[in-house]
């Protein structure tokens, strides 16, 4: 399992967990980041941060702090 | 139909009120348009600092007020824009209308995220209208939602629209209609949470109750009580909105009922904040089940393209250096006939009313006053229109969350954020919208942050005072082989004299009042579309009209004080008199040449001895160290209001003191001489008077909004103090070390 700044440019992960209980955690479940829903890492801002990744069908930019919470085990 | 607009327009005819809500980018602003056309009123929230937009619409027999609330993506809010959709759907603001209908407006192709928003949203016990919008957008991909399935697995109205095609929408005012005129209807509040969740609720209702039962008669405790909702949403929202609300309105002391029952929903069904997204994304998986026809998501090709260039670690940031350039020189080179348009126009009306009537007080202030200020200031519509227009644009089709990604990382750096970019980029047309674009801003030390140095971003109102001071004083010089001159350059530098002292104020104020750690940052990168002519026209239609007014009152009535403080006290009788001999003897002639020197050396002398000379010359000594003479003075402390009025009160002041002649206000300024004859203007005095307009805080219409928007007196205090002493010294070192210079 690793988080989802750690992976790679096209690569998918099935979110297993989200780190926290405070206001953004749950802005992250609101906005899609369920465990057992696949993410895939697209890309990272031009200067390393925020990245963009999709979740849902919809595309969502999160700091690299942010990333780090997101637990997922990568697929493929 | 004939009969319509005026029963619309009609303040007695009775109203219900309906409330448009939805997760942020479904076409929400698209579809209010579409249901409410151009019948829309924006104004503010009682006692809130957010913009309400309501629009009229005919509804069979019926007129309804729809209310577009901000997007939000839950009911648990995180920024002011969120707060006061939530306040309006829970009827919890003072003197507002209560909602009676929900339209939830949902992205057909995201049903099950925004599906969390209507599971929210069943719980308020409202009839609820399900507005399934870009149903047009799901059929290019093959995916079918089964409409009727929807409907009754959710037990409310699901109607398909297409609000950029206009389809759906008379459906969507039948149903809207129907469940107004079942205004009896009991709407069962949905229970989509575990049966353990509202039995906690119910028992720290009842802790609340006999806690509120010791300090006061149970009667009126059981009124304040706050309802259920707001006691869920306070079990589940650790610090959040609903948990301060309650304790405003019950004191601290329900806080250990609240620990303790939150405490033991944790020991029943895990984290609240878990329990509720599971628990919702299990009720709309449900929900959904047999609904959508083909799996997987409609996510656009076309936008991963676009990404691919718009986003790039290179191709990006050129991308965005283009599109910034590109929108200003735009401004410039469309603006320039228009300008010319309303330039003609008031020179016309000046033309007539000097026709009308002979040298006298009316006239005067009529011509110096009210023409030569207001006309002066209008002449800027049009830039600021095409600067609405092109931001409107870049908002609506989606760039301007990517141009917050692109420069997120820079922003941190100073302190800000992502989200600061668009506030900051409004700010060049003006800093009022500008300041209240920063709601999005879910942090508070952002977004104060953002609206401290907001302001400083060089807006349309500086535009006059600049291109004034230039084209009057710095040469046009080409320079690198004639690709740029140097009155480009110039009003360039002034642009940036402004974004580079954001940079430390921003710093400075992150390590100081706002220190804390750096703020979470999520933010939806929406689908590229095409901007919705209607969206983009009804904004730059909003703007305009809001300058319009601006300079109608604002600027109208500081045109008539100046006005009347440099005419006031004098005995004008003999300038009248030479002003009449002037007009009827020939131009050019010996005796003319003669009749005008008298009648300046005359002007000049009123001017002097009225109001605005001698406070002028109390003044003077404040401002020689800026290179500045007293009119100058005077002109910079009259634009304190608002910025446009130097422009107003330098046309009259000269005018008043008899030097403007063909040439205008440049070359009234170009002749002005100090008493020993050198001239008063230099180009350090212009660098000097142009630096202090780009730093200091002339614009009360900002100092309020900011006020407004942080309901404290303490911010907007604290950006004119600052504002005011930069640009003060700014003008005094641009003065001093330009001196050495030419």
């Amino acid at each position: 399992m690793t988080t989802l700044d750690q992976l790679l440019p096209g690569q998918r992960g099935e979110i297993v967990r989200i780190d926290g209980a405070d206001g953004i955690a749950s802005r992250l479940r609101e906005m899609g980041f369920i465990p057992g829903e696949a993410v895939e890492y697209l890309r990272r801002a031009p200067l390393g941060d925020p990245v963009k990744c999709s979740v849902q069908g919809c595309r969502i930019a999160v700091r690299n702090g942010e990333a780090r919470r997101v637990f997922v085990q990568p697929i493929g | 139909m004939a009969t319509a607009p005026d029963r619309i327009n009609d303040p007695t005819v009775a109203t219900s009120r309906v409330a448009l809500v939805g997760n942020p980018n479904t076409g929400k602003s698209t579809l209010f348009n579409a249901l409410a056309g151009l019948n829309v009123r924006t104004g503010n929230y009682a006692g809130v600092t957010i913009e309400k937009k309501v629009g009229r619409c005919n509804l069979g027999s019926r007129v309804i007020d729809l209310v577009d609330l901000p997007g939000t993506y839950s009911m648990a809010p995180r920024s002011p824009d969120e707060l006061v959709a939530v306040e309006v759907l829970t009827g919890d603001l003072e003197n507002e209308p209560s909602v009676e209908v929900i339209v939830c407006v949902v992205n057909a192709a995201q049903l099950k995220r925004n599906l969390f928003l209507v599971s929210q949203l069943l719980e308020l016990g409202k009839p609820t209208i399900v507005a399934l919008n870009m149903v047009d957008s799901l059929q290019s991909h093959g995916i079918t939602i089964d409409v009727e399935k929807l409907s009754s697995q959710l037990g409310v109205d699901v109607i398909p629209t297409s609000a950029s095609k206009r389809q759906g929408v008379p459906e969507l005012k039948a149903a809207i209609e129907k469940h107004l005129s079942r205004s009896d209807e009991s709407t069962q509040r949905e229970k989509t949470l575990p049966a353990n969740f509202y039995e906690v609720c119910g028992e720290l209702r009842q802790a609340l109750l006999d806690g509120a039962c010791t300090t006061g008669p149970a009667a009126t405790a059981e009124l304040s009580l706050p309802d259920d909702y707001l006691i869920q949403r306070m079990l589940l929202d650790r610090g959040g909105e609903a948990e301060r609300r309650v304790i405003r309105r019950l004191g601290g002391g329900i806080l250990p009922a609240l620990i303790s029952a939150r405490k033991k929903l944790a020991d029943q069904v895990g984290d609240p904040v878990d329990m509720e997204c599971n628990a919702r994304y299990a009720w709309a998986n449900q929900k959904l089940s047999g609904v959508i026809g083909q799996t997987g998501h409609a996510s656009s090709k076309v936008t991963d393209r676009l990404d691919a260039v718009l986003t790039h670690r290179i191709g990006g940031l050129i991308g965005f250096v283009l599109v910034m350039l590109a929108i200003f020189q735009s401004i410039y080179t469309f603006s320039s006939i228009p300008m010319d348009l309303i330039e003609t126009a008031t020179g016309f009306v000046a033309g007539i009313v000097e026709s009308w009537m002979g040298p006298g007080m009316l006239r005067s202030l009529l011509v110096d006053g009210v023409i030569a200020g207001v006309g002066g200031v209008l002449i800027f519509l049009p830039q600021i229109a095409l600067l609405f227009f092109f931001l409107a644009i870049l908002e609506d089709c989606g760039y301007m969350a990517r141009a917050a990604f692109l420069v997120d990382r820079v922003m941190t750096w100073f302190g800000l954020s992502g989200k600061s970019f668009l506030p900051m980029m409004s700010s060049f047309a003006c800093a009022v919208p500008g300041v209240m674009a920063t709601r999005v801003i879910e942090n508070r030390r952002d977004r104060l942050a953002t609206i401290m140095v907001a302001p400083l971003m060089s807006c349309s109102a500086r535009l006059p005072v600049y291109l004034l001071l230039i084209g009057a004083f710095v040469p046009t010089t080409a320079m690198l082989g004639g690709w740029v001159s140097m009155p480009a350059i110039v009003l360039m530098a002034m642009y940036m004299v402004g974004v580079l002292t954001a940079i430390p104020v921003a710093w400075i104020l992150k390590k100081t009042l706002l220190r804390g750690e750096v703020a979470p940052f999520v933010m939806e990168l929406p689908e590229y579309k095409i901007p919705a002519p209607r969206v983009i026209f009804s904004r730059v239609w909003e703007a305009s009209l809001a300058f319009v007014i601006r300079a109608g009152t604002l600027i109208f009535a500081a045109s008539i004080v100046i006005w009347f403080a440099g005419y006031w006290p004098g005995d004008h009788t003999r300038q009248y008199e030479l002003e009449t001999r002037l007009e009827s003897v020939a131009e050019g002639s010996p005796e003319a040449d003669e009749l005008q020197l008298a009648l300046q050396t005359e002007s000049a002398a009123l001017l002097e001895g009225s109001l605005l000379g001698r406070v002028g010359h109390t003044i003077e000594p404040a401002v020689r160290p800026l290179g500045w003479d007293w009119k100058i003075g005077v002109g910079a402390i009259a634009s304190f209001p608002a910025r446009e009025v130097i422009i107003a009160t330098l046309g009259t002041i000269y005018s008043l003191g008899g030097d403007a002649d063909e040439e205008g206000l440049a070359g009234a300024m170009r002749a002005s001489t100090h008493p020993d004859g050198s001239p008063v203007y230099t180009i350090p005095v212009a660098l000097s008077i142009m630096v202090f307009f780009a730093l200091c805080a002339q614009c009360v219409s900002t100092l309020l909004v900011i006020r407004r928007e942080t309901n404290s007196w303490f911010w907007p205090a604290l950006s004119f103090t600052y504002m005011t002493v930069l640009a003060y010294f700014g003008a005094m070192v641009t003065y001093q070390v330009g001196t050495r210079f030419f």
